[in-house]
């Protein structure tokens, strides 16, 4: 038997590689393919969604419903509630009672109360909750269950907590609530969106009358079903579904005192004319396109996840999203090789999959937008790299794309696409970046990758944007004031700096 | 034989230097007994724009400058008008106000900005804040200036009201173009020449005068403005929040219709200071 000793150390020991020769890869992509492992809990959907009104689900006057589908089947999920201007005044009229008769005297120290009973009965049902909010949304499970429920009930637990310490939100002055308060939010995270702007209203005392997105309005209207569990006093939140008409009905309608929207740039300037000359206050949390900038010094395996997190969370339906990748030149090669490599392994499919990375485009609405501005990418000369990942055959699906030689000017370079594709541009100096970074109307976010601290606080310092991760990205938390500069809106939500915006001062 | 007095042609304070307005139109200014005084620079629109440019400009600049810094500055700025108080003073008496209330007035604007003095080195410590994350990073909210604020002064306490509303800004490291009084700018034209020996480096302050109808438009859709602070009527508060939709413009209106006690402590506030500051927040890692 040729038990060479030396033969047995060659093969525990491999020689050195030869310089220059690259290291072996690891493609996981279509070669393995993984089993099915859907999340199975029961997202206890009722076939049809009544109008949420003073307590009690009511149908609408109309008895106009329309159809929620699921993104990645296109299969009908529920009917939902069509409002009229009926009973979006019978919403305000309610809100309005209940602030006045109830929630307004109310005590802080029992409003909060309510809202940690409403964060504990979210977590109860978490699961429950993330399953019907990938049904609804097409993100994947994995997302919905560890981030946007989770994340959900952080924010009602934290806002409780402020209910009775208002005094401590604005030094030397007392704080008092405005009365009634319109909200309107996006299809993007319809569940976490509703408590980053519910749970802060009614801490502060304010009622609310809420409008989500006709996309996904499933988890609003079971998180309605959590409010009555919780008791808490009929009126005090309202919700109103429908697209953009019962939008405009309900922050144009005289009783709300204040106007707080997230989407898009476009819809917040409709909005804020709408309401120029009345006295609402508002808060706008709008578009993006932030920059995510690599230094050469970056931990380069570190940043690559933080970039594919960065454009690919959420399908890349995200206001803060990093959809313009700076990377320094010297390592931009090294940058985009190892993006490539990474983008191959993503799972794109059954958002119920708990292994799917990329779920469904949200609507079929917005991939056709995603693929327009992909096609003027192409058409303006960037160069286009897809991942080659099997579709699912029905539902609506983006392959991961990132585009590299991406100049200022280009579209892709200056337009939100809110979808999984990511710009690439170089520079060379931190004044470049800086200036690249800044060259835009938006200013919500942006992330810098590098592995020294003063750099990260000179970055942070000179970026124009409301939230900057260093060495992260995405990353948020009910305590840490969330908002943009320039075109991405003003106020901030979270925080003891977003309280200060759902009151007046006495 | 008496001697015939010179009367001081008035000029505008914009980027450091003294103009006129580049229209070189003019308008009579009259004292309270209807005599003719002088002739006031009607601005235009361009000058606005070329106020705003030059705001732009000495931005950075000013919002470089540590807290320290700019608190003595305004503290010098407060020492020149206490000692040009009498002609400050006599200039608001030019618009009818008796010489107590007009020295009321001077002492109560000279007060307002030691007031924001003391505020440039403190605000920061009770507005930002250190936000305890459920993760290893070190997140910390900071404000920032907004940059280029839009000011549109009132008619009465032309003097303490301009202060009232530009102070609060450049305490921050914000620059202001600020529009005077059309019916009492006076003030606002000796204000400039004390800006213009306080220390507070040109561009900081620029003062306009002329007439609302005019400028109010184009302080309304100038994307370059990020904010502004008016003390308007209901048509024109229409037109700022028109104008300041289209580039997403921070707005603080204040009704020209409901009296502002512009003495009163409420009528200076941190809030004030808040209204043109914006938030960042970082998340910093924590790590080896």
């Amino acid at each position: 038997m040729p038990t060479s000793s030396a033969a047995a150390k060659k093969a525990s020991r491999p020689a050195a590689r030869a310089t220059g020769r690259p290291a072996p890869e690891l493609i996981f992509g279509d070669l393995w393919e993984f089993d099915p492992a859907p999340e199975t809990a029961d997202p206890k959907l009722k076939p049809r969604y009544d109008l949420f009104i003073n307590g009690k689900f009511v149908a609408p006057k109309s008895g106009k419903y329309f159809d929620s589908i699921n993104p990645a089947t296109e299969r009908k999920l529920a009917e939902i509630a069509l409002a009229g201007p009926a009973e979006v005044d019978a919403a305000c009229k309610a809100a309005k009672t209940a602030f006045e008769k109830v929630w307004g005297p109310m005590p802080g120290r029992e409003r909060a109360k309510y809202l940690f009973r409403i964060a504990r009965l979210l977590q109860d049902r978490a699961r429950e909750f993330a399953v019907a909010e990938t049904l609804d949304g097409g993100k994947p499970i994995k997302e919905s269950r560890d981030f946007d429920v989770p994340m959900a009930a952080a924010h009602f637990f934290y806002h409780a907590g402020w209910a009775d310490k208002l005094d401590y939100v604005a030094p030397g002055r007392r704080v008092a609530p405005l009365g009634v308060v319109a909200q309107v939010i996006p299809w993007n995270f319809p569940l976490l969106m509703l408590a980053w702007k519910i749970a802060p209203a009614l801490a502060m005392g304010n009622t609310v009358v809420l409008k989500p997105a006709e996309t996904t309005s499933i988890t609003c209207l079971k998180l309605a079903e959590i409010l009555q569990d919780a008791d808490l006093p009929p009126g005090v939140v309202n919700f109103v579904t429908g697209a953009g008409e019962v939008g405009a009905a309900l922050v144009n309608h005289p009783i709300p005192a204040k106007v707080a929207f997230t989407g898009s740039t476009e819809v917040g300037k409709v909005i804020m004319r709408a309401l120029a000359g009345s006295d609402k206050k508002m808060t706008m949390e709008l578009g993006g396109k932030a920059a995510n900038i690599i230094f050469d010094d970056a931990p380069l395996d570190q940043a690559v996840e933080g970039i594919v997190n960065g454009i690919f969370f959420n399908q890349g339906h995200v206001c803060c999203a990093g959809s313009r990748l700076l990377v320094q030149e010297s390592v931009a090669d090294r940058v985009l090789a190892k993006l490539k490599t990474r983008i191959r392994t993503l799972r794109v499919g059954d958002p119920l999959d708990k292994n799917t990375d990329i779920g469904a485009i949200n609507s079929r609405e917005q991939l056709d937008k995603i693929t327009t501005l992909v096609a003027a990418g192409v058409k303006e000369g960037a160069e286009l790299f897809q991942s080659s990942c099997k579709l699912p055959a029905k539902g609506f699906y983006f392959r991961p794309t990132v585009f590299s030689g991406v100049s200022m000017s280009h579209r892709i370079a200056r337009e939100e696409i809110f979808g999984p594709v990511l710009s690439i541009l170089t520079f060379r100096t931190l004044e470049e970046a800086v200036e690249k970074a800044n060259n835009t109307c938006y200013g919500l976010s942006a992330g810098v990758w590098t592995d020294k601290g003063s750099r990260i606080l000179k970055m942070s310092t000179e970026l124009k944007a409301g939230v900057v991760w260093a060495n992260t990205y995405n990353k948020f938390d009910p305590v840490s004031p969330f908002g943009g500069y320039k075109e991405s809106g003003f106020g901030r939500e979270g925080g003891r700096q977003g309280l200060l915006d759902y009151c007046q001062l006495a | 034989m008496t001697r015939l007095p010179i009367t001081k042609t008035p000029k505008v304070y914009v980027g450091g230097a003294f103009i006129r307005s580049e229209s070189a139109r003019v308008y009579p200014l009259h004292d309270a007994s209807g005599a003719f005084y002088a002739n006031i620079p009607q601005c235009t629109r361009k000058d606005l724009r070329n106020a705003v440019e030059a705001a732009a400009k000495a931005g950075p600049g000013w919002a470089r400058r540590t807290a320290y810094n700019r608190g003595q500055i305004l503290y010098r700025l407060g020492e020149m008008l206490e000692a040009r108080a009498s002609e400050l003073a006599a200039a608001l008496q030019l618009g009818g106000a008796t010489p107590a209330a007009a020295a009321r007035e001077v002492a109560a604007a000279v007060d307002r900005l030691v007031y924001y003095a003391g505020w440039t080195d403190k605000y920061e410590s009770l507005l930002g804040s250190v936000n305890p994350v459920a993760a290893p990073y070190f997140n910390f909210t900071v404000t920032e200036p907004m940059g280029v604020v839009g000011i549109i002064a009132p008619d009465e306490c032309p003097l303490l009201a301009l202060i009232t509303l530009i102070a609060p800004a450049i305490t921050s490291g914000n620059t202001v173009v600020a529009l005077a009084s059309s019916k009492q700018p006076y003030p606002a034209i000796l204000l400039g020449e004390m800006l213009a020996t306080s220390d507070l480096p040109g561009g900081v302050v620029n003062l306009l005068t002329g007439f609302r109808k005019e400028l109010v438009p184009t302080f309304a859709t100038h994307a370059h403005l990020r904010a502004l602070i008016a003390v308007a009527d209901p048509e024109e508060r229409k037109t700022l929040a028109l104008g300041a939709a289209d580039s997403v413009k921070r707005v603080r209106l204040i009704k020209a219709e409901v009296a502002t006690d512009w003495f009163a402590d409420a009528a200076q506030s941190l809030q004030a200071i808040r209204d043109t500051l914006e938030f960042k927040t970082t998340w910093h890692p924590v790590g080896t």
